[in-house]
């Protein structure tokens, strides 16, 4: 629309154009002395109109802390390029407030040999600058929150990760756990040494579906019903299947696997007993390196009201026992499983000590995923002594 | 790659000729330095680098933890120059960097012949009777000044991502200019404007040339006065001009006085022997 056919805005034109606009409009000298400001710019600093022209430099007008940015960044950067947008500022006011502004500024060549001179305008950003600083308050609560999750997920963690095993007289016991990835999910694979009687150990070894908390709190409920059904219940067959009705009566979606092995040491040295739901059986190593599987399968704990568990018994001999969770077999490289043949063979290339094949198992299934575990890893590993 | 190269290193002039080395101070890169430091490729080898974190240098040679203090930045100087096979240079600091390279002097003497000290500050913060110019809280009220301005240094990773052929590199990098990562350009203020260098300067045992511009918000006359009355053999000079950067409101006078200091013979200065 042309002026001339609205005249009543013939008007607006040159130094009113400037002076009535909505903006802080500013005309300084390439020192930063102001030339001449406009009626928003006074309003915005709270001054005169004979305070400010040929009164009082840019920085003058700027909280100390700006007078830095401006004398380190933005007049270089005008000076480099000629121009500058959208600088978040703060003017100073008369009454010592501030008013937060954006502030853009080109340079503008003098004609005929006259001096450069800087325009500037302000857009107060008050409404803006408070959404800003609320969503920033709310960005580093959001972070702080996550970072505490993370801090109380650890703490967890390390409330469920199983202690080293204890001493148990005539037998050499060696296990290990690694959480999955950075450690900072809580996982569900747990192990269990506990003693009944004098010469009377029961060893579990298990893993409870999922992950994090829920899965945490639901492996220590099977801990703990283990321990409580083992002192009434002998045979692991048993145990297992009193578990079985307590983890299905139990307030979850969870299934969990679990090696039960209950050793009894008699006058010709130790037995082992050994139940298995939905959990890959023990390795049994002999002195020669010879690995074989030992182990009926059963039914996974809480899946069905029918399960089926049996126990088998043999003596324990100069042989090793490892039980191990599908952390191991299941780990993965290049999208292929290390799988049982790689753990039959890797057991047999071992030292005959329980320390040297549970060590060497994780760290090799570790190492197989180049160090980033897609899952959590438990391993059991027990020798007679004598 | 070469620390040089890594630092963005320009060598330039005439090749068997002292070497000037010019290092920028907080903010910009080593283009603030455009309107003095080619008069002096006649008849001097011009040195030009980007401190680590700034400008054109690369990503990799900032350290958070090496460059929570002045003595990392003087140590990269030091291994730059001994990488170039420079030494009696004229080094030439401006702002924060005037400490730096004083620092560079104190370590290594045989790599300096010379230095200038444009614009310095030996402590920003007041420390009564000494005067700084800032308290605490304004350099509070810079870092959060700073974090709300991010000043595109996402530039250069949209040039990296559109790759080195792209025909906007060349744009993108002359927007590169004062733009720093925030959370390196904030650890830098840090280091800058909290740092206090006073008890340095009475090690520096080279002839020093102190320029400070007559109205300074940053680096006031008496911060100049200071560092000229701790360094022993030196020469204070006011440049008339209103500004932190002489190089940009001053070129000419700031050349001039580099020249006129560079013209002086150079006596042994009394303490270089220790």
């Amino acid at each position: 629309m042309s002026a001339d056919r609205h005249p009543e805005y013939s008007g607006a034109q040159g130094e009113d154009l400037l002076d009535l606009a909505p903006c802080g409009y500013v005309v300084m000298d390439g020192a930063g002395w102001i030339l001449t400001a406009n009626r928003e710019f006074l309003r915005m600093v709270g001054l005169g109109p004979g305070d400010v022209a040929g009164q009082r430099s840019f920085a003058s007008l700027l909280p100390v802390g700006a007078r830095i940015f401006l004398e380190t960044h933005l007049w270089p950067m005008l000076e480099h390029d000629e121009v500058v947008r959208e600088i978040a500022l703060d003017l100073l006011r008369a009454d010592g407030s501030k008013l937060p502004v954006l502030f853009n500024a080109v340079v503008v060549s003098g004609r005929d040999g006259s001096p450069a001179s800087i325009r500037a305008v302000f857009m107060e950003t008050t409404e803006r600058h408070r959404y800003e600083r609320d969503l920033l308050a709310v960005t580093t609560a959001a972070e702080a929150a996550r970072v505490e999750a993370i801090r109380l997920s650890q703490i967890l963690q390390q409330t469920f990760v199983p202690p080293p095993p204890p001493v148990i007289a005539n037998l050499r016991v060696a296990a290990t756990y690694r959480p999955a990835g950075d450690g900072t999910v809580v996982g569900g694979d747990f192990y269990d040494f506990f003693q009944l009687d004098t010469g009377n150990w029961m060893i579990a070894l298990g893993d409870v579906s999922g992950k994090g908390v829920e899965a945490a709190a639901v492996t220590s409920f099977v801990r703990y019903t283990v321990r409580a059904l083992s002192i009434e219940h002998p045979d692991p067959a048993q145990i297992l299947t009193l578990l079985n009705r307590a983890l299905l009566d139990h307030d979850t979606d969870r299934y969990c696997t679990l090696a039960l092995a209950n050793l009894r040491r008699g006058p010709y040295g130790w037995d082992i007993r050994l139940s298995l739901a939905g959990h890959p059986p023990a390795l049994i190593r002999r002195p020669g390196g010879e690995v074989t599987e030992f182990g009926v399968f059963g039914t996974a704990i809480g899946l069905r009201n029918d399960p089926l568990f049996h126990t088998v018994r043999r003596s324990l001999g100069s042989d090793t026992v490892t039980l191990y969770t599908d952390g191991v077999t299941d780990a993965r490289h290049d999208g292929e499983f290390f799988g049982e043949q790689r753990l039959l063979d890797l057991v047999g290339s071992l030292q005959h000590d329980p320390t040297s094949i549970t060590d060497g198992i994780a760290s090799t299934v570790l190492d197989y995923q180049r160090g980033n575990a897609s899952d959590d890893i438990a391993v059991a590993t027990f020798q007679a002594t004598d | 790659m070469t620390l040089a190269e890594r630092l963005n290193t320009r060598v330039q002039g005439h090749a068997d000729s002292q070497a000037i080395v010019f290092v920028h101070g907080f903010g910009c890169g080593q283009e603030i330095w455009r309107h003095v430091a080619p008069s002096f490729e006649a008849d001097h080898r011009v040195v030009l680098m980007d401190l680590p974190g700034s400008g054109g240098a690369d990503p990799s040679t900032y350290d958070p933890a090496r460059h929570a203090s002045l003595v990392g930045y003087r140590d990269d100087l030091i291994a730059l120059l001994d990488e170039l096979d420079l030494s009696s240079t004229l080094l030439v600091g401006h702002s924060v960097s005037a400490m730096i390279v004083a620092l560079v002097q104190i370590e290594r003497p045989d790599l300096v012949d010379k230095l200038v000290l444009a614009a310095p500050s030996p402590r920003y913060l007041d420390d009564a009777p000494y005067v700084g110019g800032f308290s605490e809280t304004d350099i509070d009220d810079l870092l959060a000044l700073m974090s709300r301005n991010h000043l595109g240094w996402q530039d250069p990773l949209a040039a990296m991502v559109a790759g080195p052929d792209s025909p906007s590199i060349k744009g993108e990098l002359i927007e590169l200019f004062c733009r720093t990562r925030p959370e390196i350009a904030a650890q830098f203020a840090a280091v800058t404007f909290r740092g206090d260098n006073r008890a340095d300067l009475v090690e520096v045992t080279a002839p020093t040339l102190v320029l400070q511009c007559r109205a300074d918000v940053v680096a006031p006359l008496t911060a100049g006065r200071y560092v000229a009355d701790s360094i022993p053999d030196s020469e204070f000079r006011i440049i008339e001009t209103r500004g932190h950067c002489p190089q940009l409101s001053a070129p000419a006078e700031m050349t001039a006085a580099i020249r006129d200091f560079l013209a002086h013979p150079t006596y042994p200065s009394p303490l270089a022997s220790r």
